[in-house]
């Protein structure tokens, strides 16, 4: 089977269609990098330093307003940090300590002490945040919320035997 | 030399007149007054000579016409309002209370702003369904629809984006909810949502990314494309009213369409029109005030967190359906019902008559009232009854409470289909309007119940716990 030559004219229409396809690409791509989101050094998305492990009695949740999250200590002594944010609608959960859950006051998506969904329409656990103990100080890494579909043992961070 | 034996001295006046007005004002005669239509930058979007029938009132109620006027009111008062504010968190409800302390008539400009772009979601969705129920919709005017449907679009996203801007209470959590719907479109949303908040959370690049977007791009957009929405319909003309008999309503016995010049006929009406309503909106402006909050405090969200009045109807099926079905595939689904909608077959002998037929008329009430009945009964039951992912425990909750509903809805509205058209022995086209009918009136029972039927933790409020 012969091959068709390429004209000219053809060759040129194909040059150019891929030239303005590839510029629309760039340009595209030089916008969307252009309004991507700008992170903010020190603010909420850095590592922030909670405290002393002994300063939070074990079955406490002690809020970090800057750090939008809760540093929940479990009755056995596990770490927990908890985003704030509703995982149905992103409202703003305040802990109720009453009730000793969290209860959404946009839908009333209901959480336990360890994010756990007792009441929907939330449909999956409250977000978490890793947690590291180091000499006894508790940091919370807030750049990225860890997202769950269960809660998990796992999930917990426990302060060394020695400190 | 022929200048020399010019006789007349020209007018340096009439020169310069003539040099910016080149036809006759006020013109002669019809032919003076279609040149004038032809020659003028803004008369030309219409077209010189309009079908007398198509004047009539009641006909289009000047929806369109008034959805442009409060576009020009939106521009001029934006940009007022762009001269004494500054989109950043520090300083944004400073500017606000400002504004409505210190500036001159900053508050009245604030509310004619406010009113008119809250009465233009209803204007522009009102327009929608005329052209609707008198099958304007039809060839050649399709691609005409689809543009209505982008501007409505952008109309409810120049809302959405401004209603961030006052940096309230209100704005702040409003914005946060509705932007989280679309966290829930699988695999992009989460990053569009957070491309779009410019951040994790609505902050301070959210603040200026809607700015740009509200003040810039939208209203760019809708300029352009309300040009050319216009611009076709002069292209395609309007539909005539016709009666129930097929008879053009208001030309005698139905003999040959008058036509008319467009300046005086239509433009002295728009112009009566435009003012009329732009007193009204001014006196309301007067009177009442567009709501300020708190200032926006992203540690509390208030109880209940609502978003903006016209995302209710959305909300509202959020309560009742798995998340991915009530924000992404239930409206999905109605946007491109809509899309389609003018690519159908269409009974073309029922255009320009108002609900197509008399049947078409009783099939459409009676889906008001069945709609008006129907949804209060299902929110009812899903509120205190129903509890589908609690009986079926062992399915995950996007089968018990999305594909198992939603399922169930769409067989009983093939039934109402079937019904309708079995029962009245009506055309397909007719049944497709009360079935739109039914469609549209669920939404705005929805959106009524969620704005004022929802109480603290959006609980059910029953009709004498409101009052």
């Amino acid at each position: 089977m012969a091959e068709k030559p390429v004209s000219r004219r053809d060759f040129l229409k194909v040059a150019w269609g891929a030239a303005g396809a590839l510029a629309l690409v760039e340009a595209g791509g030089v916008v969307l990098s252009f309004f991507s989101p700008r992170v903010v050094e020190g603010e909420f998305g850095g590592i922030i330093e909670a405290g002393a492990v002994e300063s939070f009695p074990a079955g406490s949740v002690t809020p970090f307003t800057q750090g939008r999250f809760y540093l929940v200590r479990m009755p056995d002594g596990g770490f927990l940090a908890l985003y704030r944010k509703c995982t149905h609608l992103g409202c703003a959960v305040p802990w109720n300590p009453a009730e000793g859950r969290f209860v959404c006051p946009c839908h009333a998506s209901t959480f336990e002490m360890d994010g756990q969904v007792i009441n929907a329409p939330a449909p999956r656990p409250l977000d978490r945040f890793a947690v590291t103990i180091v000499d006894g100080i508790v940091r919370v890494d807030t750049g990225l919320p860890i997202q769950r579909d269960h809660t998990s043992a796992s999930d917990l961070v426990y302060a060394e035997a020695a400190s | 030399m022929s200048d020399e034996l010019d006789p007349r001295p020209e007018d340096l006046k009439q020169r310069v007149w003539e040099s910016i007005q080149r036809d006759e004002l006020p013109p002669r005669d019809d032919r003076g007054r279609m040149r004038v239509v032809m020659n003028n930058l803004v008369l030309h979007l219409h077209p010189s000579k309009v079908a007398k029938p198509t004047l009539k009132f009641t006909y289009t109620w000047g929806l369109g016409g008034l959805a442009l006027l409060l576009v020009l009111l939106l521009a001029i008062t934006g940009v007022m309002l762009m001269f004494v504010y500054t989109p950043s968190p520090e300083t944004a409800y400073q500017d606000m209370l400002r504004l409505q302390t210190e500036v001159w008539f900053g508050q009245l400009i604030r509310n004619l702003h406010h009113w008119s772009g809250n009465l233009l979601v209803v204007v522009a969705f009102l327009h929608l369904l005329r052209v609707f129920f008198t099958g304007g919709f039809r060839t050649p005017r399709e691609f005409n629809w689809i543009l209505g449907i982008i501007l409505l679009l952008l109309v409810i996203g120049a809302n959405f984006t401004g209603y961030l801007l006052p940096w309230d209470q209100l704005a702040y959590w409003a914005v946060t909810v509705g932007s989280s719907l679309l966290s829930y479109i699988p695999l992009i949303g989460e990053g569009l949502r957070s491309f779009l908040l410019g951040g994790p959370e609505v902050g301070a690049a959210t603040l200026t990314n809607f700015y740009g977007l509200h003040v810039a791009i939208i209203p760019l957009a809708l300029m352009g494309i309300v040009s050319f929405h216009i611009w076709r319909v002069r292209k395609d003309t309007l539909t005539v009213p016709h009666k129930l008999d097929g008879t053009v309503d208001g030309a005698p016995d139905g003999g040959q369409i008058e036509k008319v010049t467009t300046l005086p006929h239509l433009v002295s009406r728009e112009l009566v029109f435009a003012l009329v309503m732009t007193g009204a909106i001014l006196l309301w402006s007067l009177w009442v005030n567009a709501p300020l909050e708190a200032a926006a405090n992203p540690d509390h969200s208030p109880n209940p967190a609502k978003a903006a009045w016209y995302f209710m109807g959305l909300q509202e099926l959020l309560l009742h359906f798995h998340p991915v079905f009530g924000a992404i595939i239930i409206p999905a689904l109605g946007l491109g019902a809509l899309v389609i909608l003018p690519y159908q077959h269409f009974d073309l002998s029922a255009e320009g008559i108002w609900f197509r037929s008399r049947k078409g008329r009783r099939m459409a009430l009676l889906a008001v009232l069945a709609a008006l009945v129907a949804v209060p009964l299902l929110v009812l039951l899903d509120e205190y009854v129903l509890d589908l992912p609690g009986m079926l425990p062992s399915l995950p909750t996007i089968i018990s409470n999305g594909w198992l509903p939603l399922a169930a809805l769409a067989l009983l509205l093939i039934g109402y289909y079937d019904m309708m058209k079995r029962v009245f022995k009506a055309t397909a086209c007719e049944t497709r309007q009360s079935v739109f009918v039914l469609l549209v009136t669920a939404f705005i029972v929805l959106t009524i119940i969620g704005v004022a039927f929802r109480g603290e933790g959006m609980a059910l409020m029953l009709p004498w716990e409101v009052l």
